[in-house]
């Protein structure tokens, strides 16, 4: 059994050890919100924070979140981040949002254009809608 | 996903003993810590194992350690762990550098030294420095423990000296004189495997007293393994031009043609990287 606290509910999950955790979140525990892009590690839409670091959920073994805490984009609320995505147009499909908005999280109040370049490097917009995201962003955290 | 997971088995040992006594006595198993390398053969139908030992949670293996001037990296330091630590970025700057362009912040969270090293792919974006650095391997099994120079541990394309009983326990760094550098050529700066990379030391010379150190000069993603350029340091050493110095490199490498680069691309910017190192720490 794996313990783990996911969005400060407590699970006991009883997959594989090797499941990705990435398929554990959206089919076992049903939070469908964290995306599948590329399945190895290059566009970051299955961002999730585990102890509070952003990990690509798509290349974790669900034993590695054993004692830990997960949150996902189902576990953020009224974050201002989520406003500026509406208010800036960071959205277009959307498949890149939740990933962007989980790595974004960690970004300091008043970063500079090229902290927040190097803190979202490792997440791909295919709309490529990398300006208004990085606005968004940078309103955010002002 | 190409790999039926359900095929897989994970051996989960509390200790770094008892993951050693599981090497001997339940082997073959493969290492495992932060996994990014492994899924993504997963996705690819490219990985034969299907028995690991996870090392992730031994944290006796964790860490950034360091006397005056030689620093000792514990083999599951991650490279976000190396970024932060202030040891490295003051006695090994081109490793801290190599670290900040490894994939992106996800796979810095928990990509490892020892995993880069073990993996054994001619493109690990730390190998260059650790050969530039003239690091020292400590590797671990339930016999003992032996110490191996990095630029001893390859013994060929992703093999190396490292028995199936044995860890990667720590990376020890020498002290380094001189003035070091480090740079890395792929198609986009973050999460992109390099065309070349080239880390390189230049010795010290102040004052019109004689030069400390020697230049070092290793290059990945243009050979079977990570390469130390003997030859093209031998020329720079003798005080020979940079343009005898970039003819040598040429002479040392072995690039090919591949899905990220051709062969003529990467002799001549491998070249280039070497002149630019040479005029930007001049």
């Amino acid at each position: 059994m794996i313990s783990c606290t996911i969005n400060g509910k407590k699970h006991q999950l009883g997959a594989h050890p090797m499941r990705r955790l990435l398929d554990v979140l959206r089919e076992d525990c049903q939070l469908t919100g964290t995306k599948e892009g590329c399945g190895e590690g290059e566009c970051g839409a299955c961002t999730v924070l585990v102890d509070g670091v952003p990990v690509n959920s798509c290349l974790v073994p669900v034993a590695h979140v054993d004692g830990t805490t997960v949150m996902t984009i189902e576990g953020v609320h009224s974050e201002p981040l989520q406003e500026a995505f509406v208010v800036h147009g960071g959205a277009q499909c959307g498949i890149c949002t939740p990933g962007m908005i989980m790595a974004a999280l960690n970004i300091r109040r008043g970063a500079s254009l090229p902290e927040v370049k190097d803190a979202l490097a490792g997440n791909l917009c295919r709309c490529t809608g990398y300006e208004a995201i990085f606005k968004s962003v940078l309103a955010a955290k002002r | 996903m190409k790999t039926p997971l359900s095929s897989t088995t994970l051996l989960r040992p509390r200790t770094l003993s008892e993951a050693l006594a599981m090497l001997r006595d339940e082997g073959p198993l493969t290492p495992v810590a932060g996994c990014t390398d492994l899924y993504v053969g997963f996705q690819f139908g490219t990985v034969d194992a299907r028995r690991f030992l996870d090392l992730w949670p031994l944290d006796e293996l964790r860490g950034v350690q360091h006397d005056v001037r030689t620093l000792r990296i514990g083999a599951l330091t991650t490279f976000a762990d190396i970024i932060a630590s202030p040891a490295a970025r003051r006695l090994v700057p081109m490793l801290v550098a190599a670290s900040r362009e490894i994939g992106g912040k996800q796979i810095q969270n928990r990509g490892t030294i020892g995993g880069n090293i073990a993996n054994a792919s001619p493109a690990g974006d730390s190998l260059p420095v650790l050969a530039a650095a003239d690091a020292i391997l400590e590797l671990r099994s339930a016999a003992g423990t032996r110490r191996v120079p990095f630029n001893e541990f390859y013994t060929g394309y992703r093999t190396s000296v490292r028995r199936a009983d044995e860890l990667i326990a720590s990376v020890e760094i020498p002290p380094i004189q001189g003035t070091q550098w480090w740079r890395k050529v792929g198609t986009r700066r973050a999460q992109a495997i390099s065309k070349t990379m080239l880390a390189a030391v230049r010795p010290v010379s102040s004052r019109g007293r004689v030069a400390r150190g020697t230049w070092r000069i290793a290059i990945g993603s243009v050979a079977p393994t990570v390469l130390r350029l003997r030859h093209t340091e031998a020329v720079l050493d003798a005080g020979a031009s940079i343009d005898d110095a970039c003819q040598a490199l040429v002479s040392e490498i072995a690039p090919i043609d591949d899905v990220r680069s051709t062969k003529e691309y990467r002799t001549a910017v491998s070249a280039n990287l070497l002149r630019r190192f040479w005029t930007e720490t001049a």
